[in-house]
């Protein structure tokens, strides 16, 4: 069952067309790679589907809603969250302040709330608070940084910790964009077994870019290949790695930076 | 050393009453990045509101300040709504000129609705000066500073723990996570400018009870720069530091130099210290390492 419809997005800055009639879709419960040379657009299309970018074409379906003009925030609430390519986490705050931070839309209690009746707050947020704390923080292995600020953490770390944050936000899909971009060979190995364990133990589905091929070939249930913003090629990895167009988009490049 | 004691503690008095004002123009800028060159108007404004429905209207103190906080956060969402968020991603510069534009309009109208005569509140604080061992502080400034602090200590209760504090930090610290997080932005710049007009009026209360009301009563506001130089533009607790710095300052200078040279030094003071301490620190004390040339 598909859980987010692309049709037929278009997106140009000016005189570059960025993406160019893509068109694709998500089924339930997927891991679904996007993979691409530098510039194809895949980060782009991300900040399409979260809001970011609005297209001059095309829809975006997402659990049967159209989101396309909504606006960012509201596609959180929706159930769609992120991880950025250069980490964006709140640097003056704790790790698991930022955590909470990821649900909060999902908080009852506002302003008036929180200063009339302080116990319900205060129930509401020990709830959560515990909830983060078995969920999340002990899932990704966390716990022995939860009260340190973000900005004091390793690369790898931080990378986790965003991931933690976008759990938090309960979502019902998750892009990943590069989540193991610059990390070392454990820190990637970690990183490709947290992945596998949330999409198994929340049936989440997943949508994912990065350059990594041999760690997209093996978590990837589908890939979709992007080149210069239009779509090459999709299949299951089987099938792109003998798909001639992809290896002409890749040997291409090969030859250029060689 | 009771003379210095004296002018330490009125310094400290009138620098609570600086980190307030001070106050107005962070928590606008953390959240924004404008820097509100009519927060003194804002002040200015919120005095008389309170003046108009005390003696013009004849109210109780009490619901004459939640006509004030009203006003106030009446004028802050106006302001964002209609003027500055139709300058998003305008140049710096640009946004700085509208904002001295509005507080030249603010004070127009204060002329135009309450003329340029001198106005003063029904009085609010006994008015026996406050005693503490050998020291004495003049009632209105004891009470203003009070006031100062408990504002103070709320929004940064608020900031702190809120769910919506938390949300401001987070617009503050990197808008687009913030908007992925689920977090409207947009609003959170209305809140912004609602608090920090707030924040700004009852620095208005205060300075005009102590001193009277009158359109120009915003010049204040001026004083108010070396404060959030020195604290930094986004941060709170910096704010309030910088206050006491240029209030203890600002007094210990005015008592032991200006009769040396004939008077004024006290108003000059912490703008040599800001020269100095911009010349080290150009971010300021505690502000981000990250500079905005005007």
């Amino acid at each position: 069952m598909p859980i987010l419809e692309v049709n037929n997005l278009r997106l140009a800055f000016g005189g570059l067309q960025v993406l160019d009639d893509v068109s694709f879709t998500v089924n339930e419960g997927e891991i679904y790679a996007i993979i691409g040379p530098n510039g194809a657009g895949k980060t782009s299309i991300l900040n399409c589907l979260g809001g970011f970018y609005r297209q001059q074409a095309g829809d975006i379906i997402f659990t049967g809603n159209d989101i396309s003009s909504l606006s960012p925030d509201r596609r959180a609430a929706l159930g769609l969250a992120r991880t950025f390519q250069n980490i964006a986490l709140f640097h003056g705050m704790t790790v698991l302040d930022n955590i909470k931070l990821g649900s909060h839309a999902h908080l009852k209690s506002g302003l008036l709330d929180t200063l009339l009746y302080w116990g319900r707050a205060h129930r509401e947020e020990m709830k959560l608070r515990e909830e983060i704390e078995r969920e999340i923080i002990d899932f990704l292995e966390i716990e022995h940084i939860r009260k340190q600020p973000v900005s004091t953490l390793a690369y790898g770390l931080q990378k986790r910790v965003e991931l933690a944050r976008a759990l938090a936000m309960r979502p019902k899909i998750l892009l990943l964009d590069e989540p193991v971009a610059g990390m070392n060979a454990e820190e990637t190995e970690d990183m490709v077994r947290f992945i596998l364990d949330i999409q198994e133990e929340r049936d989440l589905t997943i949508v994912i870019i990065e350059h990594d091929m041999r760690m997209i070939m093996d978590i990837s249930d589908r890939i979709m290949v992007l080149n210069f913003g239009c779509k090459i090629a999709e299949g299951t990895p089987g099938e792109i790695q003998k798909h001639p167009e992809v290896l002409k988009a890749y040997l291409g490049e090969k030859r250029k930076h060689g | 050393m009771d003379f210095f004691l004296l002018l330490l503690t009125s310094g400290i008095a009138v620098g609570g009453i600086y980190a307030l004002i001070a106050l107005g123009f962070v928590l606008i800028y953390k959240a924004t990045s404008i820097i509100n060159f009519a927060t003194g108007e804002f002040m200015m404004i919120g005095a008389y509101i309170f003046y108009t429905c005390t003696v013009l209207v004849g109210m109780p103190a009490i619901p004459a300040f939640l006509m004030v906080m009203a006003g106030a956060g009446l004028l802050g969402l106006l302001v964002e709504k209609t003027i500055l968020r139709h300058m998003l991603g305008q140049p710096t510069i640009s946004i700085v000129m509208v904002t001295i534009g509005l507080s030249s309009i603010l004070m127009g109208l204060a002329e135009i609705i309450w003329s340029s005569d001198f106005k003063s509140f029904p009085p609010l604080f006994p008015r026996a000066p406050i005693v503490i061992g050998n020291l004495i502080i003049r009632s209105n400034l004891f009470w203003g500073f009070v006031v100062a602090m408990i504002t103070v200590a709320i929004f940064a209760l608020i900031f702190k723990y809120a769910k919506i504090g938390v949300a401001m930090r987070a617009t503050a610290g990197d808008q687009m996570a913030a908007f992925s997080m689920g977090i409207n932005v947009r609003s959170m710049f209305t809140l912004a400018w609602i608090f920090g007009s707030m924040a700004a009026s009852i620095g208005g209360l205060i300075i005009g009870n102590i001193g009277g009301v009158q359109p120009n009563l915003g010049g204040v506001g001026l004083k108010i720069f070396p404060v959030v130089i020195l604290g930094g533009l986004d941060s709170i607790g910096g704010a309030v530091i910088g206050g006491f710095i240029v209030g203890i300052i600002e007094n210990l200078a005015g008592g032991y130099l200006d009769s040396l040279v004939g008077g004024g030094v006290k108003n000059v003071a912490p703008f040599i210290v800001l020269v100095l301490i911009l010349m080290f620190r150009p971010y300021g004390l505690f502000g981000r390492k990250e500079i905005e040339r005007l």
